[in-house]
């Protein structure tokens, strides 16, 4: 057997995730001794945290790097995937403030907890070994079943929590059994040594180890991001967790499941591309029908964007099924614009709700065109993005997504994927017929604009307006993040 | 000295006990410990693959596996805790509030 050979230590790839960690485990020092009227101190230092990450983390674009032996490597796709992950933790703080001190949750574990979740997410877009894989998965996991059942005196909340926890561990073992097979077949738990095999050994891929430990691994992560037929916590846990966290989770970790999810399948299984195309079609159309339709019959507005998150999961799904380097940036042009979008439409449903998660449903927002005719017509632009309505960022990326597909020649797919996108409209419409055209008795003058809500609300609409005009720039960008 | 086969059809019957008992029991500490088995289930086949193999990855993979159970053990049991005070039961039937 042979011994552990210590590689080099070269720090400077995992810098972001340093950083971040180490102002995460300071701000839960800091915060024994931050009165609880304070708490929201905390916040902006996080987010102070997350700049100087970001920008550790934007230096590190166009020069990739291994470290660790090929462990880590932070590359074009690490680093677009990264700052997306910065944005949504971001984000979701800056939604996070009101809603704690509304729901008498303000206890400043809260943002050291989203930024480990971060972390985890990071490691999971750099991770070039199945172990760094895990371990960033299961770091954010555990943040996240505690931020889900963060609320402790809500039944809802403890019941999220509880969920997800049990059937997160749950599709971990699946995950980790399909790494073991792997590791087993092709003696290596880092991807490229498993590419590596795979391209000197091709008689593997009739292996059975090998193919079920490539299709419990697509379990795992179909899990993680929320896919049909594995989606069945998601409407749950959204619902249930604190709507700050429900914002967050819908996008900073989906992406980084994703993230994940392509490395592993593009780099380590490229012998197996046909069949595990055809999985990830009929995923991509169950996931994008089954969120859609169950998502036309939900009142609860949190529900139904659970349900929307889980379509939208879908779409990426489409862009990952063609495989080629264009649908690939599409799904990085999508993640991107969905975090911004989605997280803006929750910024919204922060405001309008009452203490104890109520006024959330559909009928809740009767009126709001009159009374509040600024915070409606903001809905409505996050409305019309996630529909895929130009000229909004959502537009940009689903067209770029289905014509990635019709390039690979799944013309159906595309196909059923424009039919779905023309059904949820339905469902978001509906809430801007109730804005506009319900009369309500109610005068919203609860809704109070903060300072860090209306910096998310214009942080969103920009980018969901200028991805959407604009879009070059950025799409030259996730193109050149394409290369592993 | 057994075949690796052996050991793997021993992991392979661990696991699948694991997920069946996730699957049919109703209290959440029973199904909690169903997960440790299926992770256990995980450690063996990694160490069976890791003596067959002669590489020590498997090994340090275990490792890493138990520490992470341990820390997911943790927040799960504090979780059960939480949701006992509010409900006082932690049967999975009674996980209801929210529309299954």
């Amino acid at each position: 057997m042979e011994t552990i050979a210590i590689p080099a230590i070269n720090l400077a790839p995992i810098m972001p995730e340093i950083i971040l960690s180490c102002i995460a485990m300071l701000l839960l020092l800091v915060n024994v001794f931050v009165p609880s009227e304070s708490k929201g101190y905390l916040g902006v230092l996080s987010l102070v945290g997350l700049v100087a990450t970001a920008a550790s983390v934007v230096s590190g674009w166009g020069q990739p790097v291994a470290a660790f032996g090929g462990a880590v490597q932070l590359d074009n796709f690490a680093v677009f995937f990264k700052l997306i992950f910065i944005c949504s933790a971001a984000l979701a703080i800056l939604i996070s403030d009101k809603y704690v001190v509304r729901e008498e949750i303000n206890h400043g574990e809260l943002y050291p907890l989203i930024l480990f979740a971060t972390v985890g997410m990071m490691l999971m877009a750099c991770g070039m070994d199945l172990m760094v894989i895990f371990l960033g998965l299961e770091v954010l996991s555990i943040s996240l079943y505690v931020l889900a059942g963060f609320n402790r005196g809500s039944l809802k909340s403890n019941e999220a929590g509880l969920k997800y926890f049990l059937l997160g561990a749950f599709s971990t073992g699946f995950l980790l059994y399909g790494m073991a097979l792997t590791y087993g077949a092709t003696g290596s738990t880092k991807i490229g040594n498993i590419a590596g095999f795979v391209a000197t050994n091709p008689q593997v891929a009739t292996n059975s180890l090998f193919v079920v430990g490539m299709l419990l691994i697509a379990v795992g992560f179909s899990f993680k991001t929320a896919a049909a037929p594995f989606h069945m916590w998601t409407p749950d846990v959204y619902e249930g967790a604190p709507t700050p966290i429900t914002a967050f989770m819908s996008a900073g970790p989906k992406a980084a499941a994703f993230a994940a999810f392509i490395r592993v399948m593009i780099v380590a299984f490229p012998t197996l591309k046909h069949d595990w195309t055809d999985l990830l079609w009929i995923l991509a159309v169950l996931t994008m029908t089954v969120g859609n339709i169950i998502a036309l019959s939900q009142d609860n507005i949190k529900r139904m964007l659970a349900y929307s998150s889980i379509a939208h999961a879908g779409y990426a799904l489409v862009g990952f099924t063609a495989c080629n380097p264009e649908g690939v940036a599409g799904i990085l042009f999508y993640m991107l614009s969905y975090t911004f979008m989605n997280i803006g439409a929750f910024a919204v449903i922060v405001l309008i709700g009452k203490k104890g998660e109520a006024n959330g449903n559909v009928q809740d927002f009767a009126g709001l065109g009159q009374k509040r005719p600024l915070l409606a017509a903001i809905l409505c632009v996050f409305l019309f993005s996630l529909a895929g309505i130009p000229p909004t960022a959502g537009f940009v990326g689903k067209f770029y997504l289905f014509s990635a597909a019709i390039k690979s020649g799944y013309i159906w797919l595309a196909i059923i994927g424009v039919l779905n996108s023309a059904a949820s409209v339905y469902y978001y419409l509906r809430v801007m017929v109730y804005m506009y055209f319900k009369p309500s008795e109610e005068d919203f003058d609860w809704v109070g604009m903060t300072p860090a809500i209306a910096v998310c609300l214009l942080l969103c609409v920009a980018t969901t307006l200028v991805l959407g005009v604009v879009p070059g720039t950025v799409l030259e960008l996730a193109q050149k993040a394409v290369q592993f | 000295m057994l075949a690796l086969n052996n050991y793997l059809i021993l992991s392979a019957i661990l696991f699948s006990i694991g997920t069946i008992g996730v699957l049919v029991r109703r209290n959440a500490i029973v199904i909690f410990m169903c997960i440790e088995l299926m992770l256990n289930a995980v450690n063996l086949t990694l160490i069976s693959f890791s003596h067959y193999l002669g590489s020590i990855d498997g090994q340090v993979f275990v490792f890493f596996i138990m520490t992470v159970a341990a820390a997911e053990a943790a927040v799960g049991l504090a979780l059960m805790i939480a949701f006992y005070k509010n409900r006082e039961s932690i049967d999975v039937e009674d996980v209801n509030m929210l529309k299954l």
